[in-house]
């Protein structure tokens, strides 16, 4: 009796769907990583100076400030692109995926922001990317 | 680095308020693309857009490498909230899960003094 599944999977849970999300998710994390760069950058004092504006003159630069809008632009379509595929995956094996975002912003944020890379960050990145995968399993009273 | 710091954190607290109204705004949604006009989904994604430019002001100064895993930090209020509004349980695996994301900013925060 044990060969027959408890819970026979629905259409929208095959494999393929699956493992279609699993892909669709871990694109954007890169995405969302490159997000969180151009924001960082766009708001950065060489892009943005904020002193001396009026609320209008404010928002002029901002609206037109390219690195800042087109970040969240990759913001928006990354959540979008979440949404759906959250839709078809389990979101507790999802998790792990999703959490592979603080990877890639810290990787980037070291190539390209020239940040100080040192082990004490790396193996934070690693603990928390972990302590997330974990937080992701306890949705079913574990 | 302390002020840029103290503002991802609260962007990530007002982030998980932000969450809880979309999804008490999520619940009442129904065929009729009105009910998206809801007071719960519109005050969810003000908070979400709040906590943005929070967010953005203090990514402002500061390395992204430090700043951006604070904003982990938001799941510990979302577990607190999960259980007040939702009375969603608090596991094992959650508990365990926060407590590596406490250590790991943690870790990342001594080696932004290094």
């Amino acid at each position: 009796m044990s060969t027959i599944p408890a819970n026979p999977p629905s259409p929208s849970t095959t494999t393929a769907a699956r493992q279609r999300a699993a892909i669709v998710v871990a694109s954007c994390t890169i995405l969302g990583a490159v997000a969180q760069l151009l924001i960082k950058v766009g708001m950065s004092p060489a892009h943005f100076d904020p002193t001396g504006k009026g609320l209008v003159e404010l928002a002029m630069v901002l609206a037109t400030d390219i690195p800042l809008v087109a970040g969240y632009a990759c913001y928006g379509l990354f959540t979008i692109a979440m949404v759906l595929a959250l839709r078809e995956g389990e979101l507790s094996k999802l998790f792990p995926i999703i959490a592979l975002t603080y990877v890639w912003v810290t990787l980037f944020s070291y190539w390209l922001l020239k940040d100080t890379p040192n082990w004490y960050k790396n193996a934070g990145i690693a603990v928390i990317v972990l302590g997330v995968a974990i937080l992701g399993q306890g949705g079913e009273g574990k | 680095m302390l002020r840029s710091m103290a503002l991802v954190f609260f962007a990530s607290i007002v982030g998980s308020f932000g969450a809880v109204f979309l999804k008490m705004g999520a619940a009442k949604l129904s065929k009729s693309i009105w009910s998206f006009v809801n007071s719960h989904l519109i005050l969810g994604v003000g908070l979400y857009l709040a906590s943005s430019v929070i967010y953005a002001m203090g990514v402002r100064g500061g390395q992204l490498s430090v700043l951006y895993p604070l904003v982990s930090l938001g799941y510990i209020f979302t577990l607190v909230w999960s259980k007040i509004f939702f009375n969603e349980p608090i596991t094992r695996y959650k508990v365990t899960g926060l407590c590596l994301i406490l250590v790991g900013v943690f870790l990342v925060g001594v080696g932004a003094s290094r």
